[in-house]
C-alpha cells in the first residue's frame, strides 16, 4: 500500500517512514501542512499519517482538505500526536481523524492500525463498487420499464397521462391498447410491496394486457388471465391495485372494474356531472381463477364525458401541516374548473401548490385522462396499410364450422377465436379492424337478440342502459338451451379472396312478411335496423353483400378482398 | 411502530396490537409476532385501536398472516379500526377476506 507521512520534525520523519517501508509499504513523504495536500492530490495515498502541529497549515486543517479532496473514497487518516496534545484529540476526531499513534512509535500498534484500516478500505471500496452496480441496475430496469407504459396507444390524441418518475420504485403502472374493433381498453394499476420486486409485475401485466386486447378479447378475459398470471408469480403479499375501463365507442359503454384504488371519475364536461367509479373487487392476484370476480359497473357514453383514474399518490400528499390532500379537494377541481381542456393541468397544480415545497411527494403522481371526445376512429371501409409478412402462405380454400352450447356461450367468447381462424388466410390480416367489427356484430345480435331476446330500443334511455346489461347478464345465466354457430367458407380468387360468413342462432329470428328479404326492400330494411340495432347498418357498409335468411335467426355476409 | 402480542385465555386466539404506523418498517416485528406463536392457533385477531396508519405494505402483510393462518380456512379478524383505517380497508375490499370489526 501506499501511505502519506506528513511530520514536520525530520528525524520522527524519518524513523516513521522505515518503520513503514521495512512493513513492506511504500511512503510518501510531505514536511508541512501544504506539501501535505499537495502530495495527497498527487500521489492519491491508501492512508494518511499526519502530524497535528505542523507549519503552513495545522493538521486539524490538512484533514479537512484531505477529506473534501477524497469526496466519495474512504481515506483513512491517523494522527501523529505526542502525549501531552492529548487535549487536541476531541477536535482532532472532529476534523475528520480516524485514529492515533503517539511516539514513540511502536512498530506491533502501527502494523496493526495498517492492517484493520486496509481491510476497511477494502470493504468500502466493495460497498461503493455494489451501489454502483445497483445503480446501473436500476437505469436499466427503469429504461424497460418505461417502453412498458409507451407501448400501446397512450399517445392516442384524446388520452392525457403522467406516469409518477418513482414508478419504478412504487410500481405505478398506465396501460391503454386498442381493440380491433376500434374500441379503447386502457388499465391504471398499482403494484404494492416494496421496491424493484413490486414494480416486475408489471411486466407479464402489460405483455398479457396488450397481447390479449390486440386480439379482441374482452375486458373480463384480460382481466382473469391478468389476475391469474399475477398469482402464480408474485409472493403473497403482492398485488395490483387496479382500474380497467373498457371503451366501446361502437356500442356506445363504458364498462369498468375497480379493485383497490381510490375512487376515479368520469366527468361531463357539459352537464359538469361527476359519476364516481367505486372500488368494488379485491385487488389483482390475490384471488385464484375460480373465486375471482368481474361486476363491472356500466356507463352510458356520451360525447362530452372524460374519465379520470389516478393512485393513491395524489390523495395522500400531504402539506406542512402533515394534511392529507384528500379526495374532496380533488373533485373541487373538477367543480370549480371553467375549462375542460385544462382540468389535469388544474389537478396537478393544486397537488403542487398543496405540497410541502420540494418534497419528494410534489411529483409522485401517477394520472391518466381520456376523452371520449377526439377518439381517433379506425377507418373500416380502408384496411391497414400493412403488407402481409410472409408471401401468400397460410389458408387458402376451406370450410370451417364452429358451434357453441349453452355452456359454452355463458363462459366463452367466440370472437377472438374465430377472428383468430379467419386471419390464418394470411391475405385478410390487412382487414382487421373491419372483420372483427363485423364478427362482433354479429354475434352480440345472434346472442342478444336471438338468443336472450333484449331489445336494443333499451339502450337508448338513461336507466335503460344498465338495465340492459343488468338484464343480458341474468337472462344468460339463465338461459337453458340453445347454440350459436359460425359458418366460415373462403375461396382465393386471382386477385384476393372471397370471405363467406354466416351467423346462426337458435333462436325464433323475427317475423318476416311473406316476400323474399333482401336490403333493398324499404319495410324489412327497417324492421331489420330496429330489431338488431345500428350495427347492422354498418356492416351493410363494409361487406358485398349481407342476406338474412328466414326466419331471420340467420346472416350470410360475403366479403370480397384484394391482395394490396 | 410497536407490535405486541397476547394470546386469549385458552390460548386459542394469538391477538397482535399494532401501536403507531403500520407499515414497511413494522414487517419483520409482525412476521414474528405470528411465526413465533405455536402453530394449532384458530383464531388471529389484529388490533388496531392504536395503529395510526396503514399503507399498501401493511395490506400485503395482513395477507401473509392470513396465508400463514390457513388462507381460505383462516379466521383472522381486524378489529377496532378508525376511520381512516376502515377506510382503506374497504377501498381494498378487504372484508372479502377478513371479518372486519
Amino acid at each position: 500500500m501506499r501511505l502519506l507521512i506528513a511530520e514536520d520534525t525530520p528525524s520522527d520523519r524519518l524513523i516513521l517512514a522505515n518503520l513503514i517501508k521495512r512493513l513492506g509499504h511504500e511512503v510518501i513523504l510531505a514536511i508541512d501542512g501544504k506539501e501535505a495536500v499537495e502530495q495527497f492530490i498527487e500521489h492519491r495515498p491508501d492512508i494518511v499519517l499526519l502530524d497535528v502541529m505542523m507549519p503552513y497549515k495545522h493538521g486539524t486543517q490538512v484533514a479537512r482538505e484531505i477529506r473534501q479532496i477524497a469526496g466519495e473514497d474512504l481515506v483513512p487518516i491517523i494522527f501523529l500526536t505526542s502525549l501531552n496534545e492529548a487535549s487536541d484529540l476531541a477536535a482532532c476526531l472532529e476534523a475528520g481523524g480516524d485514529d492515533f499513534l503517539s511516539k514513540p512509535y511502536n512498530t506491533v500498534i502501527i502494523k496493526a492500525k495498517i492492517m484493520a484500516f486496509s481491510r476497511m478500505r477494502r470493504l468500502h471500496k466493495e460497498i461503493q463498487g455494489q451501489r454502483e452496480h445497483l445503480v446501473q441496475e436500476q437505469i436499466a430496469a427503469k429504461g424497460i420499464f418505461d417502453k412498458i407504459a409507451h407501448y400501446g396507444v397512450l399517445n392516442s390524441p384524446n388520452i392525457r397521462y403522467l406516469i409518477s418518475p418513482k414508478a419504478i420504485f412504487n410500481g405505478d403502472v398506465v396501460l391503454a391498447a386498442r381493440h380491433p374493433n376500434g374500441d379503447l381498453l386502457v388499465l391504471l394499476g398499482d403494484f404494492t410491496g416494496h421496491g424493484l420486486p413490486a414494480a416486475i409485475g408489471a411486466l407479464p401485466l402489460a405483455e398479457v394486457f396488450h397481447g390479449m386486447v390486440s386480439k379482441g378479447f374482452a375486458l373480463e378475459d384480460v382481466l382473469r388471465e391478468v389476475n391469474s398470471k399475477l398469482k402464480s408469480i408474485l409472493p403473497v403479499g403482492v398485488f395490483c391495485c387496479a382500474t380497467a375501463a373498457h371503451l366501446g365507442f361502437r356500442n356506445r359503454s363504458i364498462e369498468v372494474w375497480a379493485g383497490g384504488l381510490p375512487e376515479g371519475v368520469i366527468y361531463n364536461t357539459q352537464t359538469k356531472l361527476i359519476k364516481k367509479i367505486h372500488s368494488q373487487h379485491l385487488p389483482l392476484g390475490i384471488l385464484s381463477a375460480a373465486q375471482f370476480k368481474y361486476q363491472p359497473v356500466y356507463f352510458e357514453m356520451d360525447d362530452n364525458d372524460v374519465i379520470y383514474l389516478w393512485s393513491d399518490g395524489i390523495i395522500e400528499t400531504v402539506n406542512a401541516e402533515q394534511e392529507m390532500f384528500g379526495f374532496e379537494r380533488l373533485l373541487n377541481v373538477f367543480t370549480q374548473s371553467s375549462n375542460p381542456n385544462t382540468v389535469f393541468d388544474e389537478i396537478l397544480q393544486h397537488v403542487e401548490d398543496f405540497a410541502v415545497q420540494g418534497s419528494e411527494q410534489a411529483d409522485d403522481h401517477t394520472l391518466i385522462e381520456v376523452k371520449m371526445q377526439d377518439a381517433p376512429s379506425l377507418a373500416l371501409q380502408h384496411a391497414l396499410l400493412v403488407k402481409p409478412k410472409v408471401a401468400h402462405r397460410g389458408l387458402a380454400d376451406c370450410v370451417m364450422s364452429c358451434e357453441l352450447g349453452v355452456e359454452s356461450l355463458k363462459t366463452f367468447d367466440p370472437v377472438p377465436l374465430v377472428t383468430h381462424l379467419i386471419f390464418q388466410v394470411t391475405g385478410l390480416k390487412p382487414y382487421v379492424n373491419t372483420l372483427n367489427t363485423i364478427l362482433a356484430e354479429l354475434y352480440s345480435n345472434a346472442l342478444e337478440h336471438g338468443l336472450l331476446h333484449l331489445d336494443s330500443v333499451l339502450k337508448n334511455s338513461a336507466q335503460g342502459f344498465a338495465k340492459y346489461y343488468a338484464l343480458r347478464h341474468e337472462r344468460l345465466n339463465a338461459l337453458d338451451e340453445g347454440y350459436i354457430r359460425f359458418d366460415i367458407k373462403h375461396q382465393p380468387t386471382e386477385i384476393g379472396g372471397k370471405l363467406t360468413l354466416q351467423v346462426t342462432d337458435s333462436g325464433r329470428g323475427f317475423q318476416l312478411a311473406q316476400r323474399q328479404v333482401t336490403p333493398a326492400s324499404e319495410t324489412n330494411h327497417n324492421s331489420l335496423i330496429n330489431y338488431h340495432g345500428r350495427g347492422i347498418r354498418l356492416i351493410e357498409t363494409l361487406c358485398q353483400r349481407l342476406e338474412f335468411i328466414a326466419p331471420g335467426n340467420s346472416v350470410i355476409v360475403e366479403f370480397d378482398w384484394q391482395w394490396l | 411502530m410497536a407490535v405486541l402480542t397476547a394470546s386469549s385465555a385458552d390460548g386459542k386466539e394469538l391477538i397482535i396490537k399494532i401501536k403507531g404506523r403500520f407499515d414497511f418498517s413494522t414487517h419483520q416485528e409482525f412476521r414474528n409476532a405470528y411465526e413465533q406463536a405455536p402453530l394449532e392457533m384458530s383464531c388471529y385477531v389484529v388490533d388496531l385501536k392504536d395503529a395510526t396508519y396503514l399503507d399498501s405494505s401493511a395490506l400485503g402483510m395482513l395477507l401473509l398472516l392470513r396465508d400463514h393462518a390457513g388462507g381460505d380456512s383462516s379466521q383472522v379478524k381486524i378489529v377496532n379500526c378508525n376511520a381512516d383505517v376502515k377506510k382503506i380497508l374497504t377501498i381494498s375490499n378487504f372484508e372479502q377476506l377478513f371479518t372486519i370489526v
